[in-house]
């Protein structure tokens, strides 16, 4: 049976695949997708490029990486917003482009379902993990006795 | 197009331990000890070559991303594209060489001269 013998407007199922799209076709988020991925790379590579050289090059390298060491970067808002901007445009631009090769390869639309449920809700936890560590970091916590910074009480 | 496999698996490695830097770092809230004790494991020299892969990863993934804007938004990026691969290639070389210098210096030292 041909589409020809059904009367317009016909649904957008069976007889007519061409239209077979659930809904829109997302083409403007691709495209702000697409524009973020280049955005979030220029300003990460500063971003990135910088923490590798404070906390690898810098002083002791990563033998100078402590409980202390991290207090000292958070006891400043300086590296609080730059690990915060760095945490969120990282995860984002790490999802988008996972999200991306989800597509390439999962064929079938289940498992490309389930794929991309697992990504976001990994990624969803990570990023609020990771604010809530930067924003409720106690520098000084009670009964802790090694490797605090110098600016604590002593006990 | 075997810069763009590189570039995929690169960015899939950094997420990952992207991943697990958020996890062991929120370590910072359950205790010192316990963050200076997971970090510590960061320091020994097998670590310390894993982690100059992880740098290797996100220098190429870098500049190759720089390269794919170029090509992107550049006039004559499409045609210079091969150029701007051994571009990527050189920048990489000259980037990790002082990295790896320094960097191995500080883990190896420090794990056989101790402090
Ligand atoms: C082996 C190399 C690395 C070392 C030794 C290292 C070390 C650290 C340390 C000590 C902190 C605590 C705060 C601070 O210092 O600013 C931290 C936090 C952070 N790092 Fe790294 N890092 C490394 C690589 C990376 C890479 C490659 C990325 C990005 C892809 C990254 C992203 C972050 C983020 C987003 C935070 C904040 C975490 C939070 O919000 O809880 N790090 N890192
Ligand atoms: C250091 C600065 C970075 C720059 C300049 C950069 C740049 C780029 C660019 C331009 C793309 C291509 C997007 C497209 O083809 O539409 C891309 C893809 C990607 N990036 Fe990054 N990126 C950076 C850091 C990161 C980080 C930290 C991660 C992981 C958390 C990451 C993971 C990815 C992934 C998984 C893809 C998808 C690859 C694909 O579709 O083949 N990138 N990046």
């Amino acid at each position: 049976m041909s589409t020809e013998s059904i009367a317009a407007p016909r649904s957008n199922s069976a007889q007519s695949p061409k239209y077979k799209r659930s809904k829109g076709n997302n083409s403007s988020f691709e495209m702000a997708a697409w524009l973020f991925m280049r955005l979030s790379g220029v300003v990460l590579i500063v971003l990135i490029f910088g923490h590798l050289f404070v906390n690898l090059m810098l002083g002791d390298g990563i033998h100078a990486v402590d409980f202390g060491f991290v207090a000292g970067k958070w006891a400043s808002p300086f590296w609080q917003i730059w690990d915060l901007v760095m945490l969120w445009l990282a995860i984002l631009h790490g999802t988008n482009g996972v999200r991306t090769i989800i597509n390439d390869y999962a064929e079938r639309s289940g498992t490309r379902m389930t794929l991309k449920t697992v990504l976001y809700v990994a990624s969803g936890v990570i990023v609020v993990l990771g604010t809530l560590v930067i924003f409720t970091f106690d520098p000084c916590p009670p009964g802790a006795v090694i490797d605090l910074p110098s600016f604590c009480p002593v006990p | 197009m075997w810069s763009w496999v590189g570039h995929r698996i690169t960015g899939v490695v950094i997420f990952i331990f992207l991943l697990v830097h958020v996890l062991d770092t929120s370590l910072v809230r359950v205790s010192p000890e316990a963050y200076t004790a997971v970090i510590g494991a960061y320091k020994n020299p097998i670590m310390g070559l894993g982690e100059a892969g992880l740098v290797a990863a996100i220098v190429f993934h870098a500049f190759n991303g720089l390269r794919i804007i170029a090509i992107d938004f550049w006039k004559k990026g499409p045609k210079y594209q091969r150029q701007l691969l051994w571009g990527v290639l050189a920048l990489w070389a000259v980037t990790m060489i002082p990295f790896l210098i320094r960097h191995l210096t500080i883990v190896f030292s420090n794990f056989f001269g101790g402090h």
